[in-house]
Order: C-alpha cells, then sequence, then structure tokens
C-alpha cells in the first residue's frame, strides 16, 4: 500500500444503515443482522435459565417465577416476532445465495434491471409470509 | 430541482493532510448552466474559489472510473451525474466511504486493487506458452461469452465498496469488485483457474460474508450487478463442494483457417491517405 498520511473514513456498524438513500434489501440485511443476535441473546438466556432444572425441581420453579412477569412476556413476544422474520428472511436468503432468484447474466442496457430487482418478488413474498406467521403466532399468543 | 437556479451550493469535505486532524465541511456557490454535471460544478469550485480542492477524474465519459464520490448521499460518478437527476439546489460531495481519505475527494483505492489483484483477474491456463504467445485466438461461442459478458464492463470506479455494508465492517472481506471480477475469470470458458481461486475464497475474504444486501448493484454505474455475481460464484463453490461442479477444460486453440476465401463482392480498401 501507498505510504500516506490518508485518514480512516470505514463506515463500521453506520454502514450498515447507511444515509438512508437505500433500497429494501439492505434494510433486510440489517434487520435479519439485528434479529440475529437478538435470537442468540435469548438463546444463551434460555439456556442458563432452563439448566437450574439440572440443581433441583425448587431451582426451576424459582427461575421459572422469575421470567413469568409480562415483562418477560413481552420479550417473548419480540422474540417470537424476531423469528418469523429471521427464518423466512433466512430462507430467501439461502435461495438468492445458491444463485436461484437472480437471474441470469445479461446485456447491461440502461435503465439497467439488476439482480436485486429480479429477485424482489421472492423478498415481499417472503415477508409477507412473515407477516402471516407473525399475526396467526399473535392471536394464539394474546388471545388466551 | 427545476432548471431555473442560477447558482447552485457544493458542500464540499475538505481534508488536507498536513494541515487538518480530520475532514471539515465547506460550502461553495457557483453559477449553475443546465446540463452541468457534478464534476463541471466541481470544475468551477476550483476555478473561483477553491485552487487546492483535489479529487480523481480523467475521460469525464463514465470510463476510466476515477471519479467515484459519495454523492447526495449515494456513490456515484461525478461526470456522470447530472446536477438536475439530484433534485436538490446543493450538491453534497464527500470521498467514497470505506476507503482511507488520502486529500478531499481522494480515496486511497489501493487496498482494493490489493485485494483485486489476489483473486487473481486474469486468464489462468497450463499452456502457459499459448497464453503468454498466442498463435490463435481461443474457441469461444456467442453463447459461452453472455456467461460473463456483463461482469467485464466493470471499470473499478470503487462504487459498490463504498456502498457494501459487509465491507463497511470487515476489512477483511474482499468487496464486491474483487469477487465479481473472480467469477467474471471463473466463468470464462477459455480459464482454467477455478481450483486456484478457490483457495483464495475461503474465509473472511471470500464471498460467504455477501448476504445480498443488493447494494453494489444498486449504485454500479455500469449495470455490472457484481451482487449477481457474487452469488452466482457462491453456487459454484457449493456445487464443488459437492462435486457436480461442471469441470470444463479451457477452451481449445482454434485453428488456422485453411481454405478461406475472399468474397468477390467486398471491394478493395482505399489507398493510404498518409
Ligand atoms: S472521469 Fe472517467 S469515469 Fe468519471
Amino acid at each position: 500500500m501507498l505510504d500516506s498520511k490518508s485518514h480512516p473514513n470505514r463506515l463500521g456498524i453506520w454502514g450498515w444503515l447507511g444515509g438512508g438513500r437505500w433500497g429494501v434489501e439492505r434494510y433486510l440485511y440489517t434487520l435479519h443482522r439485528l434479529t440475529g443476535l437478538g435470537l442468540l441473546a435469548y438463546f444463551l438466556l434460555h439456556i442458563v435459565v432452563t439448566s437450574g432444572r439440572a440443581f433441583s425441581a425448587a431451582a426451576w420453579t424459582r427461575a421459572m417465577s422469575q421470567v413469568s412477569g409480562p415483562f418477560f412476556k413481552v420479550g417473548e413476544y419480540l422474540v417470537f416476532l424476531a423469528f418469523c422474520f429471521h427464518a423466512i428472511n433466512g430462507i430467501r436468503l439461502g435461495l438468492v445465495e445458491l444463485g436461484f432468484a437472480v437471474g441470469k447474466p445479461i446485456e447491461p442496457v440502461y435503465p439497467y434491471r439488476t439482480s436485486v430487482d429480479v429477485q424482489r418478488p421472492l423478498a415481499l413474498a417472503a415477508l409477507a409470509v412473515a407477516f402471516v406467521l407473525a399475526v396467526i403466532g399473535t392471536i394464539s399468543m394474546w388471545s388466551d | 430541482m427545476s432548471t431555473k437556479f442560477e447558482n447552485i451550493s457544493y458542500r464540499i469535505r475538505r481534508f488536507d493532510p498536513e494541515r487538518d486532524t480530520a475532514p471539515h465541511w465547506e460550502e461553495y456557490r457557483v453559477p449553475y448552466t443546465p446540463g452541468m454535471t457534478v464534476l463541471e460544478g466541481l470544475w468551477k469550485v476550483k476555478e473561483l474559489h477553491s485552487p487546492t480542492l483535489a479529487w480523481r477524474s480523467s475521460c469525464r465519459m463514465g470510463v476510466c472510473g476515477s471519479c467515484g464520490m459519495l454523492i447526495n448521499g449515494k456513490p456515484r460518478l461525478a461526470c456522470n451525474t447530472q446536477i438536475a437527476e439530484l433534485s436538490s439546489d446543493t450538491v453534497v460531495v464527500a470521498p467514497l466511504p470505506n476507503f482511507d481519505i488520502v486529500r478531499d475527494l481522494v480515496p486511497e483505492l489501493a487496498p482494493m486493487f490489493a485485494s483485486h489483484q489476489a483473486l487473481m483477474p486474469y486468464v489462468i491456463r497450463e499452456d502457459v506458452e499459448e497464453r503468454e504467445h498466442p498463435t490463435n485466438e481461443f474457441f469461444q461461442s456467442a453463447h459461452e461469452l453472455e456467461h460473463y459478458l456483463q461482469f467485464t464492463y466493470c471499470i473499478k470506479c470503487g462504487c459498490c465498496m463504498a456502498a457494501c455494508p459487509t465491507f463497511a465492517t470487515d476489512a477483511l472481506y474482499s468487496g464486491p469488485m474483487p469477487l465479481g471480477q473472480a467469477h467474471r475469470y471463473n466463468s470464462d470458458t477459455r480459464d482454467g483457474g477455478f481450483a486456484a481461486r478457490k483457495q483464495m475464497l475461503v474465509g473472511e475474504p471470500g464471498p460467504w460474508r455477501c448476504h445480498y444486501a443488493g447494494e453494489c448493484s444498486r449504485v454500479c454505474p455500469k449495470g455490472v450487478d457484481p451482487a449477481k455475481a457474487i452469488q452466482l460464484m457462491k453456487r459454484e463453490l457449493v456445487f464443488d463442494y459437492l462435486g457436480l461442479h461442471k469441470t470444463k477444460c479451457p477452451a481449445n486453440v482454434a485453428g488456422k483457417p485453411t481454405d478461406g476465401k475472399r468474397r468477390d463482392n467486398i471491394p478493395e480498401a482505399p489507398p493510404h491517405t498518409v
């Protein structure tokens, strides 16, 4: 690399969101990462809480009573919403990353139609399925 | 933007490595003429206000790829962007993000070219003698050409790298340009370098960090669609892992035509004038 007194300009996490002039897939990308981190945090908490059962039945009952308040109910609901999005969007990403739904190489003629436009119906369908799943889950979670 | 404006504002992110510790913004007013490009405006700023303003440009027709900048929040070519299409009477110009700033609007592109070079963006063949001193052209059908033609239009401007959210957080990731170009050669039937390139595509620098934010393809000024190239490359790598990759022998050298005859209805070339 050249030896110059250059100034660092990497966007870092801010680059996930950019300047707000981006397409829907960038926000799906960011949401996929955030929901993934949320689900990971939930799994870690889940393992810690449920591992109490290994010590005694009383420890298990105590742990369960600690996570039964409305705060945790809302938390569980958010985990469920994150799951709906992450699972369905993950299937879309699996398909796209295996080269399905992005189209074949074409001669670029202006105005360019990119693979992002080609896979857009799949992205919208994935969002619709995630939404339907979330509605069904919401009804069954909050109706009792 | 209405073209009734007589003047236009330029907000430019400036950085002088000799004087400044951090970049800062400066604003200038320049006369607007219909059809004016962002690059022409920069020349006006240099001419009328700040002779020290630095940027890269050469061809001023979207061919050389040197004038990539962040223009009103989006990586674009300054010569290829008309001020009228920005729908604003203020043009905000900053150096391409995700690259160090050398000075003002000049990004340090050397790391991008180092990644590009590492992925061997050239035809690799075992018959080195033929490659270096070709006796004739290699056989390739028009259909085979279509597999990679789109990716050959890349002008290495770096706009895709500036837009990529993965490259924004991961300096080890090769980024859309080098990966797209690796796929361009992988899918060229004259090339036999898939196995060699595969070694370089393992781990962080490889395509697996791409999760299809799609920004590289959206900002590419030439319609190259690096995101498509990267996903197609992943498919090839998965097929290869499963033992399903079609190993094509690099195309053969075409023999010299032996029975070619000139058609009689083709006129002779006119005599040389110089
Ligand atoms: S000056 Fe060559 S691409 Fe803009």
